[in-house]
């Protein structure tokens, strides 16, 4: 149980991934295809965040106080207060290319409809075959 | 400039990229000459950085000065260098190349097509010399996105094929991501040196044997391993001919050289051939690959097709050799990605050509074609040598060496599928030889002056880069103790 | 003893090949491209006397082309054996190619450079085997020799030629990609050699398993040699031309096949492991199989053709044969018999050509009486059959006396009872030719009318053949020194 507790973060990655991966690839629509294409990297940046976060952290921008004469004071900066931003750069790069795969596939499933009328993978297979 | 050669090599034709496409929508003549200008550029900084390797040994380039574990990292060893030597030199044959059959099956998106062709030549560029497991994902997908968008300049079937390419493509790319995150949990790192010291000093965990399983599995799923295969055929068959003849030889051998990379520099000997002990398994599914290509490829009455089924078979020869564990299949396998990436291109030449001059890629079109188009005919017939394995081209080197790993290993059916592989690709061959060879051309209009057999050749700027990349095949097989003893076996003593 | 490094061996491999280039090129013009191929027949057999003289002496050529694998060269070693065989090559080519000329104007064939051009390089590629110092360069121009010779066997790209081309490409590839390839690798693997000595490359204390596996692959490997169940290709290779068929299955394709097992037996294998192990008795009794089978095929066949290409089979493997006796008079009459066989066969194809030309008959059954009315061409055939059976008088005999020497030699009496047998049954299928030729009664002559011989350039090719047939009986020395050298023997 404490385990779950644990890792519950890890456990939710893990049932969004499969969602997301079983509908790529049994789903037939190919709109729905798509739509579990970004259910699963939303998994997957999602695990890449849940393991930079800590608890009682904040967002990665060291707090900088400043003196009377706007001259910095100096503190002790201590890593357990922020958040791991390593991952959270990862994942800015990781949506970006998320979301023009995303465009690209919907553009795509355009192109198809207008060759085939229709969105049914099997249905278009059939006609092809 | 010389130091600067690795950044260059990534810098030119991503750059070139941009301005093809502000220039194209001028002056769309001019955006050809700027992409053979680009990659005659980046070939000339390739074999610079190729002989600079040789002579000195692996160069290593920092971006922005910061140092490795920090900023991204390019490393460029012994292997890699050749693997981009042989990206650029493909990458030019198949722009000189593309010049007819763009305007003749694109039309107006001339532009865009070379465009993406550079984008495309930069990320694989990128993906083979870079040094961080992460930018490795972005490059991956930098290519990738391109090869989509390239393939979707086609009309018909294309489009439903370059779908299933996509969602295949994204999986296996989400994979590797998935891996790169364990890796990153366990190490905290992403530059690949730095995570493989990391790895060694520790015990293996759990979190390691997925990163290796996920990242394994991505890259399966990307080169197109045998039960992964499923996309790779439609895809490349209803491409348009100079698209194909990019992808065909580049994508699937630079993510076989991702796994060897992965396979050496992030993870090592110890780890993966003694502490999980899967090569049994994964030998066993080359053996499958190479047999369900060959078998397959059987059944096909189309060129087009039946090459892109041999080409799941050459991946089994890559992985296998790759899975032997030992040197000799280990030089096998890298000197495949070489011989296969210039086999598969000549070949590919060859058939668009034929497409080019005939529009149809069918078997029953082969008739006559050795009387029509003789020089395209020598350049397919030394292709098809090299895949058969016929010395002293270069098909016949790869094998030697995978057949030495293979018995070595004591991989017997490994051993055996390799050369059921090269009798069938034999049969497949002279088959449209024997087409080609023997059945007399259709009978052309009874009032046409001209005899039947007229020589009706594509336009030298098609014929040239093939017969290049013909005498490419059998100089690569002449010189191939050298690219072993300068290259291939640096590249193995620091891993085995 | 010597080793001379030199280019000669590598020029006599290119004269050839730029001769083929020179043929393509001079398409336009038939007699300035049947000049080409002249000129390079002379300058080949020019600079083989030139090597020749030194060869004898006891010395060897090398010449390295290029190292293509670490440790293992493509490279040239010419000794006794090597010289024996490419000055057979070279000496009927130039014979064949006048008879190619006799042959192909008058019949009015179709695509005659091509013809002229793969001859030259089936050639070249055939001096590159006889030439080659380790079983990697002999694998190259072996590989190299099945496919410029493809154009050759199919020239008439009709239905026939298709299914004989077939065959010949499907057994020649699937043999030497699937035993010879794998053979070779594997004896690499464990030796780090392949370069032929006459000490043999394999330690005597290898495992006998493995010796006995390779053998068994190098011999069926090379499937040119045409050893049983391995010699489907030879007789379906027969709807090629005639000078095709009498230069490939006389000279070229066959002769390489057992050059290349001959090699592996002596240079690989070496004489003293065979004898000292079971090896040798492995050897003869696949070949002498081949060789009692073979013989009675060809007495059931009535294509004249066919008739020899059978006997063909049965010849090679004589020679493999007088090899597989590990002797030194085996290996040297084996050796012999490589240039005698070429001389009495390439008659024989001579006149089936000559026969089919003048009369356009290719059956047995149609030849009676024809003696005749083509005398000359009929004794030529006469010269060459005795040669094959071995008979007094012409040069088989000689080549057959080391082989029973040889036998004696080795104690194993059942080989002279297969020599014998097979002879008997040589006789038995050329002899009734010739009598039904000559000696047949009036009435069942099938030729009662007046015939001519062939035009001069098909039949002054068997005469220079037969002739020399017979002169090979009065200067054996010619080629026996080669093989006294080759095994060492001082003269």
């Amino acid at each position: 149980m404490d385990y779950i507790l644990n890792h519950f973060n890890y456990i939710i990655v893990v049932i969004i991934m499969m969602l997301g991966l079983w509908g790529m690839l049994s789903l037939s629509n190919l709109v729905k295809k798509l739509i579990s294409m970004a259910i699963f990297q939303t998994g997957i940046i999602l695990f890449y965040i849940s393991m930079g976060a800590k608890k009682g952290s904040s967002i990665p921008i060291i707090k900088q106080a400043y003196d009377d004469h706007h001259h910095p004071i100096h503190q002790t900066i201590n890593h357990i207060d922020y958040a791991n931003p390593l991952t959270q750069i990862l994942m800015l790069t990781a949506i970006v290319v998320g979301v023009a795969t995303l465009g690209l596939g919907l553009a795509l499933t355009q192109r198809v409809y207008s060759e085939h009328k229709s969105l049914n993978e099997d249905e278009i297979l059939e006609s092809l075959s | 400039m010389i130091d600067q050669a690795p950044a260059l090599i990534v810098v030119i034709p991503l750059l070139a990229a941009l301005f093809i496409t502000v220039i194209g929508v001028y002056k769309p003549r001019l955006s050809w000459i700027l992409t053979v200008l680009t990659f005659v550029i980046t070939s000339i900084f390739t074999i610079i950085t190729l002989k600079q390797v040789v002579v000195i040994g692996p160069v290593y380039y920092m971006f922005g000065n910061w140092p490795a574990p920090f900023g991204i990292e390019f490393v460029i060893d012994h292997l890699n260098a050749l693997i981009i030597a042989m990206i650029s030199i493909v990458a030019l044959l198949v722009a000189i190349y593309s010049k007819h059959d763009v305007k003749k099956e694109l039309g107006d998106k001339i532009p865009h097509f070379y465009s993406l062709f550079t984008l495309l030549v930069t990320g694989l560029l990128g993906i083979t010399m870079t040094g961080d497991a992460f930018n490795l994902y972005v490059l991956l997908e930098v290519s990738a996105l391109t090869s989509y968008a390239l393939l979707a300049l086609s009309k018909g079937r294309a489009y439903i094929a370059t779908f299933n390419y996509l969602i295949m493509g994204t999986i296996g790319a989400c994979f590797y991501l998935l891996g790169v995150g364990y890796l990153l949990i366990n190490t905290g790192s992403l530059n690949m040196a730095d995570i493989a010291t990391i790895i060694n000093a520790n015990t293996y965990s759990y979190a390691v044997l997925a990163a290796f399983l996920f990242i394994m599995i991505g890259m399966w799923t990307k080169m197109a391993l045998f039960p992964l295969h499923g996309w790779l055929p439609n895809v490349y068959t209803y491409a348009p001919t100079s698209t194909s003849c990019l992808l065909a030889p580049l994508m699937t051998k630079v993510s076989v050289y991702v796994m060897l990379r992965m396979m050496t520099s992030v993870f090592n000997y110890d780890y993966i051939f003694n502490v999980l002990q899967w090569q049994q398994v994964i030998v066993a599914l080359a053996v499958l690959a190479i047999l369900a290509g060959s078998i397959l490829a059987f059944r096909q009455d189309n060129l087009k097709r039946m090459l892109t089924y041999l080409i799941v078979a050459e991946i089994g020869y890559m992985v296998g050799g790759a899975w032997l564990g030992n040197v000799n299949g280990f030089t096998g396998a890298s000197y495949h990605i070489i011989a296969d990436g210039f086999m598969t291109l000549c070949l590919f030449l060859a058939i668009g050509c034929i497409i080019y001059k005939i529009g149809d890629s069918s078997l029953a079109s082969m008739k006559g074609i050795f009387k029509k188009m003789p020089l395209t005919m020598v350049g397919f017939l030394i292709g098809a040598f090299s895949m058969i394995g016929i010395p002293p081209t270069c098909g016949f080197f790869s094998k030697w060496y995978l057949l030495s790993g293979a018995y070595e290993a004591g991989a017997w059916p490994f051993f055996v599928a390799l050369l059921v592989s090269s009798l069938v690709n034999a049969i497949l061959f002279f088959r449209i030889i024997e087409v080609g060879y023997f059945h007399a051309l259709p009978e052309e209009e009874p009032n046409h002056n001209h005899p039947k057999h007229k020589r009706d050749e594509a336009p030298l700027s098609m014929i040239i880069p093939l017969l290049t990349t013909a005498g490419l095949l059998i100089g690569i097989g002449i010189y191939t103790a050298d690219i072993v003893t300068y290259l291939i076996r640096p590249f193995i003593n620091t891993f085995l | 003893m010597q080793t001379f490094t030199s280019f000669l061996p590598a020029a006599i491999v290119l004269t050839s090949f730029i001769g083929s280039v020179a043929v393509f090129f001079t398409k336009k013009n038939q007699n300035l491209r049947e000049v080409w191929t002249f000129i390079t027949a002379a300058i080949n057999i020019v600079l083989l006397f030139r090597m020749a003289k030194w060869i004898l002496a006891g010395n060897t050529y090398t010449y390295h082309i290029a190292e293509v694998l670490p440790g293992l060269p493509l490279f040239f070693n010419v000794d006794g054996f090597g010289m024996l065989f490419a000055f057979v090559a070279g000496s009927l080519w130039i014979v064949t190619s006048l008879y190619s000329i006799g042959y192909m104007r008058p019949l009015k064939e179709h695509a005659q450079t091509r013809y002229f051009a793969c001859f030259a390089l089936a050639i070249s590629a055939t001096m590159g085997v006889a030439f080659s110092g380790n079983v990697l360069t002999m694998y190259v121009f072996y590989e190299i020799l099945s496919l410029s010779t493809y154009p050759l066997v199919t020239h008439h790209q009709d239905n026939e030629a298709r299914g004989g081309g077939r065959k010949y490409l499907t057994f020649l590839l699937t043999t030497s990609i699937g035993f010879a390839l794998p053979a070779m690798i594997i004896t690499y693997l464990n030796t780090g050699t392949l370069t032929f000595s006459n000490a043999g490359i394999f330690s005597q204390t290898a495992d006998p398993t493995l010796l006995l596996v390779l053998l068994l692959l190098f011999l069926f490997g090379f499937a040119k040699s045409g050893i049983m169940p391995f010699h489907v290709w030879l007789p379906g290779a027969m709807v090629a031309p005639t000078p095709v068929s009498a230069l490939l299955h006389a000279v070229a394709v066959v002769k390489v096949g057992v050059f290349c097992v001959l090699r592996i037996l002596t240079g690989v294998f070496g004489i003293d492991l065979l004898s000292s192990t079971s090896l040798s008795t492995v050897v003869c009794v696949i070949a002498s199989i081949t060789v009692i089978v073979s013989s009675l095929i060809a007495l059931t066949q009535d294509n004249l053709k066919r008739r020899l290409a059978f006997s063909t089979v049965g010849q090679l493997s004589y020679i493999v044969l007088g090899a597989g006796i590990a002797t030194m008079y085996g290996v040297m009459g084996s050796m012999t018999h490589i240039a005698m066989h070429a001389f009495g066969k390439i008659t024989l194809f001579f006149c089936a050509g000559a026969i089919y030309v003048a009369t356009g008959k290719k059956y047995i059954s149609q030849m009676v009486g024809l003696g005749k009315q083509m005398p000359i061409t009929m004794i030529a055939f006469l010269i060459g059959s005795m040669s094959v059976i071995g008979l007094p008088l012409t040069g088989g005999i000689i080549s057959k006396w080391y082989m029973v020497l040889g036998a004696m030699d080795s104690g194993r009496i059942w080989i002279l009872i297969v020599y014998l047998i097979s002879s008997l049954l040589n006789a038995a299928y050329f002899f009734p030719i010739v009598y039904n030729a000559f000696f047949c009664k009036e009435e069942d002559s099938q030729y009662p009318n007046k015939i001519k011989e062939a035009p001069l350039p098909a039949l002054i090719p068997p005469v220079l053949t037969a002739i020399g047939t017979f002169l090979l009986f009065i200067y054996p020395e010619l080629f026996l020194n080669f093989a006294k050298v080759a095994v060492g023997v001082s003269k």
